[in-house]
């Protein structure tokens, strides 16, 4: 589990986290929620280390990483797996390689075991066949999905993703929600995703975290975001005409039939 | 506020430069990322370092020719003084100037852009040292290639030369072969490795350094690029007077 205690974080004299703290449970999806420019990159960011927070506690499985040693921080991102926004895949090398970089530069395994291991990453992301393809020579889901084999090779602990989302048609967001969901659940892993695609809040949100202005504004899962009277987070969630008929449904049937 | 950011910068560079040079994750692999820039920095700029060399040695063999036109100077003096250009200044300084813009653009393109697409991040995260990672095979290559891109440079420029003395009548082949020989100073051709050495490492850090540190998209890479250059060529001319105070009094 990760626990965030009263973070805060500023920008020159503009204050970009207010005393933020939440918990993210292990084994589970949890999203982090907000408009653009609330603030909840940068508290991606100071979860994974890229960025400093001015005060608060950010515990990894209690162990708290603002206290650690140069050499402690590395140790622990062998244990995080990162999806970013744009993928982020190292455009000179192919599929395969990309997919094992982390396996090369972390550990003693023989060429035939990295093989194996990429492969099986590759194959659980259903992209068996395209390993000898070079990032450009690939669809943006495809790349997303490169990137998320890259990110559990090593069995990390920890995933996090930014906008896993972004740019992709709904179908392969979909594909992509249900393939973290379904690594989450099968490695046990305590993932963290930022995003404000809708569909994925209410279809893997186990455990929502919305952020406004900068503020922990409400904390829930899927089930619990119909009902709630929070006018922020109702502004947000249910701003298309879409959404805003979903509640209604549920609210008049009670649950929604997701067949 | 000049001097404040320059003193900034100077800070930063040298900071960057310490995680530059710090213990690699992994021998194996920096190994093979040195051989690998190598071939890009260094091998693939023998094409262009050929060409300008053979072009730059003739005008230098021409240029003498007509400038010096007193009977009292002897024609292999032309010879002579093309070498001793090409050695002190021209295999060093020029070229450097030169690979600042073919290399140091293409270092501050290649490692902006995986800043700003967020590859450096994903090194980070990974627990990577992004700096010694990316930066330290480059400097390491093409340091240790550029004596050899300086010597190709010294021998193509008197072969230049040597064209010009066959396809026209200026000076006699044999005379600027003579010329070539005469009152060789040996230092000059390690006073010119030297300073080559000196300016390899000046491009590939400084435009390392502006292309590790950009902000934004495609146009801070762009301007990033041209900043790279324009520095690495300032400093290049700086260090230039102090090596040749330095090594040559």
């Amino acid at each position: 589990m990760i626990e965030v205690k009263n973070l805060v974080k500023s920008f020159d004299d503009k204050t970009v986290l207010h005393d933020v703290s939440a918990k993210f449970e292990t084994g589970k999806t949890n999203l982090i929620i907000g408009q653009s420019g609330s603030g909840k990159t940068v508290m991606l960011k100071c979860l994974v280390g890229l960025l400093r927070p001015d005060s608060g506690e950010i515990l990894f499985d209690g162990r708290n990483t603002l206290d650690f040693s140069h050499e402690q921080m590395k140790e622990l991102r062998k244990e995080i797996g990162m999806l970013f926004q744009g993928s982020a895949l190292f455009d000179s090398e192919t599929v395969l390689d990309n997919v094992m970089f982390p396996l090369v530069m972390f550990t003693d395994m023989s060429r035939s075991e990295m093989l194996d291991r990429a492969m099986f990453c590759l194959e659980r992301v259903n992209l068996r066949g395209a390993e000898k393809k070079y990032p450009s020579e690939i669809s943006g889901g495809m790349q997303k999905r490169v990137a998320i084999a890259r990110a559990i090779a090593l069995n990390p602990k920890y995933l996090f993703c930014d906008e896993p989302n972004s740019g992709l048609d709904p179908k392969t967001s979909i594909l992509i929600d249900e393939l973290l969901s379904d690594i989450t659940h099968e490695y046990n892993i305590t993932t963290v995703i930022n995003t404000h695609d809708m569909n994925s809040v209410l279809g893997i949100g186990e455990n929502i975290i919305f952020i406004n202005k900068g503020y922990r504004e409400w904390v829930g899962d899927m089930s619990q975001i119909y009902t709630t009277g929070n006018e922020a987070l109702n502004d947000f969630v249910f701003a298309t005409r879409l959404f805003s008929e979903l509640r209604e449904y549920v609210a008049s049937h009670g649950h929604i039939d997701k067949k | 506020m000049l001097l404040t950011d320059s003193i900034a910068n100077f800070g930063r560079f040298c900071s960057f430069l310490g995680r530059v040079f710090a213990w690699p994750d992994k021998f194996s692999i920096s190994f093979k990322r040195v051989i690998n820039e190598i071939s890009k920095l260094g091998v693939d700029s023998i094409p262009l370092v050929i060409i300008i060399s053979v072009f730059m040695g003739a005008v230098c063999t021409i240029q003498m020719q007509l400038n010096v036109t007193s009977p009292l100077m002897p024609a292999y003096s032309v010879g002579l003084a093309t070498r001793d250009i090409v050695l002190l200044e021209f295999s060093n300084s020029i070229l450097c100037l030169i690979l600042a813009g073919k290399v140091g653009s293409s270092i501050v393109s290649e490692i902006g852009t995986m800043r700003v697409t967020e590859q450096i991040d994903a090194l980070e995260i990974m627990g990577v040292n992004s700096a010694n990672y990316l930066v330290m095979p480059k400097i390491v290559g093409f340091v240790m290639f550029m004596p050899v891109l300086d010597i190709i440079c010294m021998g193509t420029s008197f072969v230049g030369g040597y064209l010009v003395t066959v396809f026209t009548d200026l000076i006699p082949s044999s005379r600027y072969i003579y010329g070539l020989q005469a009152m060789f100073q040996e230092w000059y051709v390690w006073y010119g490795l030297i300073k080559s050495v000196v300016f390899a490492f000046i491009i590939v850090s400084v435009s390392s350094f502006y292309g590790y540190f950009v902000k934004g998209g495609a146009l801070q890479v762009g301007k990033a690029s041209t900043n790279g250059v324009v520095v690495s060529s300032i400093f290049i001319l700086l260090f230039d007077v102090i090596l040749t105070k330095l090594l040559l009094q």
